[in-house]
């Protein structure tokens, strides 16, 4: 946990080297700011007009992402709004036909495969072996992109083996077969091996979807409470209002929206994009946005 | 947030914990290791001895001495002969075909996530045969050309028009496995075409006893090819051992893991299928080791391939030189073909490990 901390602490100072984000407010005030204007926006993974295209069909159209850096970012649409393909971009496992992802400024391929895998980890919505592995063997995968070949792991990767587990509360079940694992377990399983990479981003893809409510609310708020940049593409628009700090809605490949929940999950909104009838109040912690559905299908909308 | 309060104690729990369980393994996995090589040794030595004429192991290691020019010669060159010439190369290629075999099984395996994959999956045996046959029988090559060039002709060949057709296909795991089906088929049609078509009584035998494997009248030159492809094959595995790790959840997860699946894909394939083929056309088509010794390896080493390849070459080379023995005096003067005891042997071993597993499907 401290460990933990004392990154958070480092990456808060990082930010005011090359502000951005809360503190580019103050930087408008100063006179002369040091570092360019272009070095402080670049900071993190953001994906600029990305566009993909598979068999004539448009899965990205120029699509912008910026996470701003330590928050939690929903990814929200239907199915086929492009979700997955902008998760797969981002993390440099799909290049992208238009576009450009970034880090820091460097676009992926010249920060390289490895170099993009110590920085950026990815959780899919289910993870599925053949091999026998136990709890730990799963999280050591996260030290791949950090050891060389040949080399034994070293004892900085079982230092961030154990606090990816102690992290995840699975400190005690490090010997436990994957096989044995609930659902709900597995997906922090995938977590505590994201974190081993220790990235600075988080990618996940619909993690929940194939959990219980408990263990829903259990993940996404860990995943909230990470000191990491994370993007979670999600299906329940009352999870996404409540662990989100900021949503971006698609539908067809598209951005239609994006800002904080409030601002962006409203009744219009959901028959748009979704098609269904719903009341939105602000009833959710902290008044965020609380959805419930009705019977019958929306209007035609304008997306 | 009494959670926060309380974790350093926890950690230092939880280190010292872990510190145990690894220093365990380490020494678990160094005795091991220690093991299988004096196991591996000593059956080496003994394979030497068993067989109609009578020799002992101090015979065993004088001739080796003698011949290493570490100590002189004091056996009748009759029994050196037996020694140096035929009983080691052929104890020595059975332990390197093991290896070899073991290995590549591994890495199939993993890397196309098929727990029913073995070396021959790709189809280089079916393709090793025809080559080999359409030397034996046809006559190809007027006999400038040995029936191992043949085999390993034919089994390029075969390779060749799988990763075509997988690529063409699309290159997905799935596709590579059924376009090795399909080669694995075509090439096992024109063996039989050819030998019922072509050959009389005693080359189909030879041909027979060459396809179901058999270790008999191999040189040191095998012997020598065998090992060196060995080595390098073994090298570049090892080298891949953290990314074939990463294919545990597939080529997304392992993508992401910052593995070039692609290139690691190639590479390794086209390692993996040299040996096989090199092996193949030197001893024939051995089944069974490939696809049984990994499971049995896993089971002892753990999933990690760091430590699961030396060890499956290791239990590879020890199987195989004890199957050979067995396949060679159980039916003294006659010889069983190696390739139908691994059978013999690998199906019940087989079935066992598949029950060890079942508790976890």
């Amino acid at each position: 946990m401290k460990r933990w901390d004392r990154r958070g602490a480092t990456g808060r100072l990082a930010r005011h080297e090359h502000p951005s984000g809360p503190e580019q407010l103050d930087r408008r005030e100063r006179p002369a700011p040091q570092p360019p204007v272009a070095a402080a926006s670049d900071e993190g993974l953001r994906a600029s007009r990305v566009g993909r295209q598979a068999g004539g069909r448009i899965l990205l159209d120029g699509v912008s992402l910026a996470p701003p850096p330590g928050s939690t970012v929903g990814l929200l649409g239907p199915n086929g709004s492009g979700k997955t393909t902008l998760l797969r971009v981002m993390a440099g496992v799909l290049a992208p036909g238009h576009g450009v992802v970034t880090l820091d400024g460097r676009t992926l391929a010249e920060t390289g495969r490895r170099g993009v895998a110590r920085r950026v980890a990815v959780v899919d919505q289910h993870a599925v072996t053949q091999v026998e592995l136990n709890v730990a063997d799963v999280v050591r995968l996260g030290r791949i992109p950090h050891r060389r070949a040949w080399a034994a792991a070293g004892p900085e990767d079982e230092d961030a083996v154990r606090e990816a587990l102690v992290r995840t509360g699975l400190a005690d079940r490090a010997g436990q077969s994957w096989h044995t694992l609930s659902g709900g377990e597995r997906q922090r399983v995938q977590i505590a091996r994201a974190l081993a990479q220790q990235p600075r981003e988080l990618l996940l893809d619909e993690p929940t979807n194939h959990l219980d409510i408990q263990h829903q609310l259990e993940l996404l708020s860990l995943v909230a409470a990470l000191p990491v940049t994370a993007v979670i593409a999600l299906h329940d628009l009352n999870l996404a209002a409540m662990f989100c700090d900021r949503v971006t809605v698609m539908k067809d490949g598209r951005v239609v929206a994006g800002g904080t929940p409030s601002e962006v999950i409203t009744e219009e909104l959901i028959a748009d994009v979704y098609r269904v009838r719903a009341v939105v109040t602000p009833e959710g912690p902290e008044g965020r946005p609380s959805v419930r559905f009705l019977p019958g299908e929306a209007a035609p909308g304008r997306f | 947030m009494t959670g926060t309060a309380q974790a350093p104690e926890v950690r230092v729990d939880q280190a010292s914990v872990a510190g145990r369980v690894a220093g365990a393994r380490v020494l678990r996995q160094g005795f091991l290791w220690a093991a299988g090589v004096a196991l591996l040794f000593l059956s080496v030595a003994v394979a030497v001895t068993i067989g109609p004429a009578r020799i002992s192991v101090p015979d065993v290691w004088s001739a080796v001495g003698s011949h290493l020019g570490l100590t002189d010669a004091r056996l009748t060159p009759i029994r050196d002969g037996i020694i140096w010439n035929l009983r080691m190369p052929r104890t020595l290629l059975a332990a390197v075909c093991g290896a070899g075999l073991a290995v590549c099984g591994t890495v199939m395996q993993s890397l196309l996530r098929n727990p029913l994959a073995d070396p021959f999956v790709l189809g280089v045996s079916s393709g090793a045969s025809t080559g080999a046959v359409v030397v034996v029988v046809l006559g190809v090559g007027g006999g400038a050309v040995s029936v191992s060039a043949g085999a390993f002709a034919g089994a390029l060949c075969s390779f060749a028009l799988v990763l075509l057709l997988s690529h063409t296909l699309g290159g997905s795991t799935d596709r590579v496995v059924l376009s090795g089906v399909a080669a694995m088929q075509l090439f096992s049609a024109l063996t039989s075409f050819v030998v019922m078509t072509a050959a009389d009584a005693e080359q189909t035998r030879g041909v027979l006893f060459w396809l179901l494997g058999s270790l008999s009248g191999v040189g040191w030159g095998d012997v020598w090819m065998c090992s060196a492809v060995l080595a390098v094959t073994l090298s570049i595995c090892l080298g891949h051992a953290r990314t074939l790790d990463a294919f545990a959840f597939g080529q997304e997860a392992a993508a992401s893991l910052g593995v070039h699946v692609a290139r690691t894909r190639i590479v390794l394939l086209c390692t993996t299928a040299l040996l096989t083929a090199a092996l193949v056309s030197s001893a024939g088509a051995i089944g069974f080791v490939g696809l049984v010794l990994p499971h049995a390896a896993r089971a002892l080493a753990g999933s990690g391939h760091r430590r699961l390849l030396p060890l499956t070459a290791l239990a590879g080379a020890v199987f195989l030189v004890w199957v050979d023995t067995l396949a060679r005096t159980v039916l003294d003067p006659q010889e069983v073909p190696v390739g139908v005891v691994t059978s013999l042997i690998g199906v019940p071993a087989f079935v066992l490990v598949l029950h060890r597993t079942r508790r976890s499907a």
